[in-house]
């Protein structure tokens, strides 16, 4: 029996009249990579700012890494790691300093910081690029750097809010190897994607439609149980009905 | 405090990278400091006088040759009537009108006084104010001119006069400019403690960063701290370059201690940094941090004393500058600068910027949150 790291218990969140995320319930497991679709406006990055303590639930309970998302948030910060949808490394930093800073705000000593990021920079072929600054990397590389500085101080889970956002297959293709190393890793992943390719990659997947869950399994079984022959195909048959539009 | 070495190495290697701040903190206070004294004067000259001679005598002549030679009349025009010389001011060609009577020369010889009127256009309230007041005392110069000649003839005993003589202290030549040249330093701290800070956090609010450092275990006051801390020292620079260029160019030394200049800019900078970061919690973009930023320099500025005095405004004005820093700072400059007060005189401006700076902060910290 692997070791529950999120577990969401009727999570809701009101904004006034509005519903964002409706009575949501699951868990995830340790080094698990669970995908959390749903189309837009479903109350995907909602849910996700209330698990990383960004954004104070209405009602319901729910625990990351253990400690309780209206409490402890501190506590959780310290064992995760996040990337948001909006790009969220300093372009008038080099490669080097992003790292340096987001790696120190984590608490983690010069030296190891030091020894770390040549490690990283020689894996990501980011060596030649340690002082460029990062505006003027493609966005590629760009987003394989912020998932690298996301999981840097070796979090328990990380938050990827459509991490993949507007990047080239390949470049995806290498963005999903990465999060494979980190899950061997241990390293839980939760991941929203708006790509089926990407849906398939996951361990389990959940899909969202206006602020409720309406599935959650395995890739494989989702197809079986919605007849489909793609994950494609099941995401669109369980969104056409939603009332919520783009 | 580790977290905290991490934020001001990024905080410094940012700003370097951003000429426009470098820019602000640097040239900035020079250009004004330069310019802005000479142009911000409180001197009223070239006044634009129009003449009314109806007397056209010899008294009537040496009056007009006495005031033109004055240096801060232009006589624009002799008009032939008041109501002529109403049409200069009017269209603006004149501001002042100075009419003498008919038969100016003959009252003052028989009955030893005579009447003269002077009109003023009072759109610009500082240019009438001060012209009339230089017109009456030239006219009261010329009285006692006539009084000195008459004293020669023993039939007319002379008339007892007061005269009022007074001495400046502290500023003996009145020079406007040691006067103006400590106030502007104050208003360019005032920008740079309003704007810097608050467009730098809120500037993090708009590309999205300030998130990935909330959902970080940072605690809010390294965040803060952190912000508050280059501006703090960026301050302290312009300070410096700022008494630099007022001894250079206008020879101004302080009186007084410059070491109590620093230590009030200090507390001074983190109430102003204190607003900032309060402007900050409250604006999600940079335009609205700036028009709040405005409004909240302007009213501390215009209710500073820079330009107008405190004791003479409204009581509801006067409680307003209790709580405006600019005002304590600007004061102190002065007292400072141009009397050499020590730190006993300061003693309650320093306080009362040191609970405003503590107000202002603590509001900040309680309105920013990580979570919402």
């Amino acid at each position: 029996m692997t070791e529950t790291v999120i577990t969401a218990d009727k999570l809701t969140k009101k904004f006034g009249d509005f519903i964002a995320t409706n009575e949501i319930s699951f868990e995830v497991k340790k080094g698990e990579i669970f995908g959390f679709l749903g189309a837009n406006g479903a109350g995907k990055t909602t849910a996700m700012r209330m698990f990383c303590g960004l954004l104070m639930p209405s009602s319901g309970a729910a625990s990351v890494a253990g400690f309780d998302v209206y409490k402890q948030t501190e506590q959780i910060k310290k064992s995760i790691g996040y990337m948001s949808q909006r790009f969220s490394l300093y372009e008038d930093l080099t490669v080097k300093e992003n790292i340096r800073f987001y790696a120190g705000i984590y608490g983690m000593s010069r030296s190891a910081i030091k020894e770390k990021s040549v490690l990283l920079l020689n894996q990501l072929n980011l060596s030649g690029e340690v002082n460029t600054l990062v505006k003027s990397l493609p966005l590629g590389w760009k987003q394989k750097l912020a998932f690298s500085v996301a999981i840097f101080h070796e979090p328990k889970i990380v938050f990827l809010d459509e991490p993949t956002g507007g990047v080239d297959p390949i470049t995806r293709r290498e963005f999903w190897n990465l999060i494979y190393q980190a899950a061997e890793r241990g390293i839980t992943i939760f991941v929203t994607t708006h790509y089926m390719d990407e849906a398939e990659y996951c361990n389990r997947v959940s899909i969202m439609v206006d602020g409720k869950i309406e599935a959650l399994d395995t890739p494989r079984n989702l197809k079986k149980t919605y007849a489909a022959k793609s994950m494609d195909e099941v995401f669109l048959q369980l969104v056409r009905g939603a009332k919520r539009g783009e | 405090m580790k977290q905290l070495s991490f934020l001001l190495e990024k905080e410094f290697r940012q700003v370097f990278r951003n000429p426009a701040i470098l820019r602000s903190v640097l040239v900035m206070p020079i250009i004004q400091l330069i310019i802005f004294p000479f142009a911000a004067n409180y001197e009223v000259k070239n006044v634009y006088l129009s003449m009314v001679d109806n007397d056209h005598s010899s008294y009537s002549q040496k009056f007009i040759s006495k005031i033109t030679s004055s240096g801060y009349f232009i006589l624009t025009d002799y008009s032939p009537s008041y109501n002529k010389a109403m049409e200069s001011i009017e269209s603006d060609k004149a501001d002042l009108i100075i009419e003498i009577p008919y038969g100016f020369e003959k009252e003052l010889v028989k009955e030893n006084k005579a009447a003269m009127l002077i009109a003023v256009n009072a759109v610009n309230g500082a240019k009438a104010n001060l012209g009339g007041a230089y017109a009456a005392n030239i006219i009261r110069d010329f009285n006692k001119e006539i009084q000195m000649q008459w004293m020669t003839f023993p039939a007319f005993n002379a008339i007892p006069t007061i005269e009022i003589t007074s001495s400046n202290w502290y500023n003996p030549t009145m020079n406007y400019k040691e006067f103006m040249v400590p106030g502007i330093l104050v208003t360019l701290l005032t920008m740079i403690g309003t704007f810097l800070a608050s467009l730098n956090i809120v500037h993090e609010k708009e590309i999205g960063t300030i998130e990935q450092i909330n959902v970080s275990p940072i605690s809010k006051s390294t965040f803060i701290l952190g912000k508050l801390i280059p501006f703090w020292i960026m301050g302290l620079v312009t300070l410096t370059i700022g008494l630099l260029v007022s001894r250079l160019f206008y020879g101004i030394v302080p009186v007084g201690n410059i070491a109590l200049i620093y230590l009030f800019a200090m507390v001074f900078l983190l109430a102003l940094l204190g607003v900032g970061l309060l402007i900050s919690t409250y604006a999600e973009t940079q335009t609205q941090a700036t028009f709040v930023g405005f409004f909240v320099m302007m009213v501390f500025m215009l209710l500073g004393g820079l330009y107008t005095s405190i004791d003479s405004m409204p009581d509801w004005a006067k409680w307003i500058t209790k709580v405006n820093p600019v005002a304590y700072f600007i004061e102190v400059m002065r007292m400072i600068v141009l009397k050499g007060s020590g730190f006993a005189d300061i003693k309650y401006h320093l306080l009362s910027v040191l609970g405003l700076a503590v107000v202002f902060n603590s509001w900040a910290i309680m309105n920013y949150h990580k979570r919402s």
